[in-house]
């Protein structure tokens, strides 16, 4: 029974390739989305560190990727690796900083940071073409044989791969020692130092690793629309994840997933029904969601089948 | 030098606009431990009634701005008593779920009656053009500005040490269980500031216009520099937010007139170093 | 080569192919796709309006298909939603036409997907010169700012300007237009006192006016995306640069006729040049007014609505071409080298470039009637885009 509910998302993500050979472009921005998600739920779910500023890794990411798909180096799955170990780099020099400041203020100092690297990237025009996005990258068929297609078959079996394994990892990773020691920090800083926990260190490996995830979301974006632009740095973007980790619920890497289908499916289909006028629908669902469910839609899965 | 003068007296004038507009946000924080990101709509809200009354009714701006004051508080009075009395013992980020939510909502409503253009005022004579101190030429609106928002930090300030309200409200403040358990009526504490915080926003909102401009994405737009301020400058005074205000306003636009080739990286860098630096606000020691 | 091929390989390995055959009849479905949210909500709003008047006007049923519009918002900011949008109409919707694109960079990251549906790509509204080379299915009918820049920076030099300072929006169109204004300004013996950029999210433009005052040059040059002028004309004349005796001369973009009304006394005596003004005289114009008001009252069409108005014109008439084919490299050829005259005046899409040819319109703002305007008294009749 168990291992039914877990395999169900993914026997339904593998179904909607089937029988949605139409909505592939969408299906994959979800995949890249949820992937995101979940390095955000790492960090904000397990650790219990919030940032505002995770954008920084995801850009990063996709720039990582786009650049080297621009200059010549378009394997893409070299691709993803170098883009992970670059953002995780990023989130190993600036775990100190964004540790040292504390709760209010580490929390605004990712968003400095994020807000820093954006202006960065707009300005270093030369490599990363500035505000009108960088031109020219072209990605290699995975493994040398699956193009990029116009249908976005490859785009989304490969993002749905990445997820998956990524997905698989980080099931690993809380359940291990390491991954409780995350959840007894978010539960009382002072009392898992008390038992013995270098809390800092733990904490910063936490971010480090959601950097690298963050890193081959972003590489993922940047690889499978063989593209890179300033937003994929932006403040939205960080806000967006948040918003999808939060609906669909902290800390159960399942609530990662749901609350990005969740949360692009909604925003796709409302803003397709009324192009001017979808933020309105889309904010009283955010409102009402926020209402009445506590814990997000898996809080909500898990009352039904409670019941 | 006069030129210098000029640009620090333009950063001084929007130092103490950003103060007006983000006070409420950083009292919302401090008292009720609220992260209210839909601060700006409030702003936006004032924005158009200002922009209404003004340009359809032919209000004087004074009077506007007095209705867009008002409409923002009113408000903000109804969402808190209906909406956000709900949300003050829920986690952080559900506040954040909501509120950002009823940011889509209050800009899609404003973007139906009003439309996404950037809305026009035309100031009153007595407010536009330029008059030179001793060659250091500043726009007349800018002075007005930093009158109005310096008489409203005197106020706010006096407000807060002088009168009963002030000393209940620093007292919520510092320790709500105690405040409460003295008998400190804190529900209607709560809402008295929440509706107060939203009428400034207002104020703000609506002398922003000339200054900011106003279109449906304000509060978005604006929201990373209310938070600056909040962050930087400590939640628990009205002195620190305003300092923050200030010196945000004016390494904005000294960077930006000296160093544009740079631009916005200035403001970020010196935020980081500030937090670094100050981490619990600029007026307070950091083991404090 | 490859792309073909793969292609091919793709649509004969899958179920999709016989989809792919469809009859020469039906709708004719096109993706418009616009910022109708955020901060370039404006633009989307009147380029959708120059389209339903177009459609208003000439009617739905062109060469015995019906016209329909299938409308998307990328929110202006999002390069990556507006290349999936793109990507959706044409595998989901199965649109023969993609058109819109407000900005460059969105403009820029949807080409490719032109270039492997093939589908005619209408840019309605984005105005950078590099856009049409990026694939061989672009077609133009806003304008491109070189093409509006360079009359300005000859006129100013004919008028007696000697010493100009500029300052453009930090993004493609802003150096297009920076470059164009320099080139031929200093060629014509001119010189550039101070060049300044301003982002393109949240500028202010206060400390650059107070440089410019500071430099004290004859006039100002300024380029700024549709709506920014507003915010910028109010500095302007705060920061007493009229006073200081500096001019301002500038492209249309700043005193986009949406706002130009509301922005009040700031603006008259300032000079522009652009492609078209709502004070155009000609039967044509007067005509696009009237359906335009029947779409949106009480708003003024501006540049992006002709460049829809227009879009959709020449979607149509290709289509006509072709006698209703749909085969978009079909429609591409019918498309090249069409004439006809606009609201704005005659109009050609290059065949060669695909880009538009058109008169650009020196302009001063005058008020008339109460309200102000751009008034045209010069033309310089058919110009090219020299980026």
């Amino acid at each position: 029974m168990r291992i039914a509910l877990h395999a169900l998302p993914w026997l339904v993500a593998i179904g909607a390739y089937f029988a949605m050979p139409e909505q592939l472009p969408l299906l994959s921005a979800i995949a890249i989305a949820a992937l995101f998600a979940l390095s955000l739920d790492l960090l904000v779910g397990y650790a219990g560190f919030v940032t505002l500023g995770h954008a920084a890794f995801f850009g990063l990411g996709a720039y990582v990727a786009g650049i080297l798909g621009q200059q010549g180096w378009g394997e893409p799955i070299s691709g993803l690796l170098i883009a992970a170990a670059v953002a995780a780099l990023l989130g190993l020099v600036t775990a100190p900083l964004v540790l040292r400041a504390g709760e209010l203020a580490g929390l605004m100092v990712t968003l400095g940071l994020g807000l820093m690297l954006y202006e960065a990237a707009n300005k270093a025009a030369f490599l990363t073409g500035g505000a009108d996005g960088l031109q020219g990258v072209e990605i290699w068929p995975v493994f040398g044989a699956f193009r990029f297609d116009l249908w976005g078959r490859t785009a989304y079996l490969y993002s749905l791969a990445v997820l998956f394994v990524l997905f698989l990892l980080a099931q690993l990773l809380v359940r291990s020692p390491f991954g409780l020691s995350l959840r007894a920090i978010r539960e009382n800083p002072k009392r898992a130092a008390a038992i013995g926990i270098p809390v800092k260190r733990r904490l910063a490996a936490a971010y480090v690793i959601a950097a690298a995830y963050a890193g081959v979301a972003g590489a993922l974006l940047a690889q499978t629309t063989q593209f890179a632009s300033l937003d994929a740095l932006s403040f939205q973007r960080s806000a967006e994840g948040l918003l999808m980790l939060v609906l669909g619920g902290l800390g159960t890497l399942y609530g990662a997933l749901i609350g990005a289908a969740a949360f692009t499916i909604a925003h796709h289909t409302l803003s397709e029904a009324s192009p001017q006028f979808w933020q309105f629908w889309l904010g009283i669902a955010l409102v009402a969601l926020a209402l009445l469910g506590r814990g997000g839609l898996m809080g909500a899965l898990r009352r039904m089948t409670r019941r | 030098m006069t030129a210098f003068l000029s640009v620090l007296l333009d950063g001084f004038a929007s130092g103490m606009l950003l103060f007006v507009l983000s006070v409420g946000l950083s009292v919302t924080l401090g008292l009720m431990n609220v992260v209210n990101l839909a601060h700006g709509a409030f702003g936006m809200v004032g924005g158009y009634v200002c922009v209404v009354l003004l340009n359809r009714m032919g209000v004087p701006f004074p009077l506007a701005l007095a209705g867009a004051t008002v409409a923002a508080g009113v408000l903000g009075l109804v969402l808190e008593r209906t909406l956000y009395v709900r949300l003050y013992r829920r986690d952080h980020l559900e506040q954040v779920l909501f509120s950002i939510g009823l940011v889509f909502v209050l800009g899609a409503a404003v973007d139906w009656f009003m439309g996404a253009r950037q809305q026009l005022i035309q100031l009153p004579d007595w407010l536009s053009g330029r008059v030179e101190f001793w060659g250091v030429g500043l726009g007349r609106y800018r002075i007005f500005l930093i009158a109005v928002c310096g008489a409203l930090v005197a106020a706010l300030h006096l407000g807060l040490v002088r009168t009963r309200f002030g000393a209940q409200l620093r007292a919520a403040v510092d320790d709500g269980v105690v405040a409460r358990g003295m008998g400190l009526p804190v529900p209607r504490l709560f809402a008295l500031t929440f509706t107060l915080g939203s009428a400034l926003a207002g104020l703000g909102g609506a002398l922003g216009v000339e200054v900011l401009g106003l279109d449906p994405t304000f509060p978005l737009k604006y929201m990373v520099y209310f938070l600056i301020v909040v962050a930087v400058g400590g939640t628990n005074t009205v002195i620190g937010p305003f300092v923050a205000a200030l010196l945000l306003g004016i390494v904005d636009v000294l960077g930006k007139y000296y160093v544009p080739e740079v631009g916005a990286f200035i403001i970020y860098t010196a935020m980081v170093v500030l937090l670094l630096a100050r981490p619990h606000g600029l007026l307070k020691r950091a083991d404090a | 080569m490859i792309t073909r091929r793969a292609l091919a390989l793709a649509t004969t390995a899958t179920l999709a192919a016989p989809r792919l055959v469809q009859a020469q009849s039906g709708n004719f479905r096109i993706g418009l796709i616009l910022p109708m949210t955020g901060p370039f909500a404006s633009t989307g709003r009147q380029v959708d309006a120059g389209i339903k008047a177009w459609l208003r006007r000439n009617g739905e049923s062109v060469a015995g298909r019906r016209i329909e519009i299938l409308l998307r918002d990328d929110t202006g900011t999002q390069p990556d939603v507006t290349r999936r949008l793109a990507q959706e109409l044409v595998v989901r919707e199965r649109v023969k036409a993609l058109a819109g694109f407000g900005l460059t960079p969105l403009a820029l990251a949807a080409a490719p997907i032109a270039t492997e549906a093939k589908v005619p790509m209408v840019v309605m509204a984005a105005a950078t010169s590099v856009i049409v080379q990026r694939s061989p299915f672009i077609l133009r009918t806003s304008f491109t700012l070189p093409q509006a820049t360079a009359p300005m920076a000859q006129w100013a030099a004919a008028n007696g300007i000697r010493n100009v300072a500029t300052l453009v929006t930090d993004f493609a169109p802003g150096l297009d237009a920076e470059r164009a204004f320099k080139n031929r300004f200093t060629a014509a013996g001119g010189r550039i006192a101070l060049e300044l950029r301003t982002p393109l999210r949240n500028p202010d433009y206060a400390p650059f006016l107070q440089r410019v005052r500071d430099a004290a040059p004859e006039a100002l040059f300024i380029f700024v995306p549709s709506g920014e002028g507003a915010a910028l004309m109010k500095q302007f004349a705060e920061r007493g640069l009229a006073q200081a005796g500096i001019r301002v001369i500038g492209t249309g973009d700043v005193l986009d006729d949406d706002i130009l009304n509301e922005m009040g006394d700031v603006t008259l005596g300032a000079i522009t040049s652009h492609h078209y003004s709502a004070a155009h005289d000609s039967a044509e114009n007067r005509a696009f007014l009237e359906s335009y008001a029947q779409v949106l009252p009480n708003v003024r069409p501006n540049f992006m609505a002709v460049g829809g108005f227009d879009g959709m014109h020449l979607i149509a008439e290709a289509l006509k071409r072709t006698n209703g084919n749909d085969d978009g490299e079909r429609l591409v050829a019918a498309a090249k080298g069409l004439s006809w005259t606009s609201p704005r005046g005659p109009i050609t899409i290059d065949a060669n470039t695909r880009d538009i040819v058109q008169d650009i319109y020196i302009r001063r703002a005058e008020r008339r009637d109460g309200q102000i305007w751009n008034i045209e008294f010069d033309r310089i009749p058919q110009v090219r885009d020299e980026g």
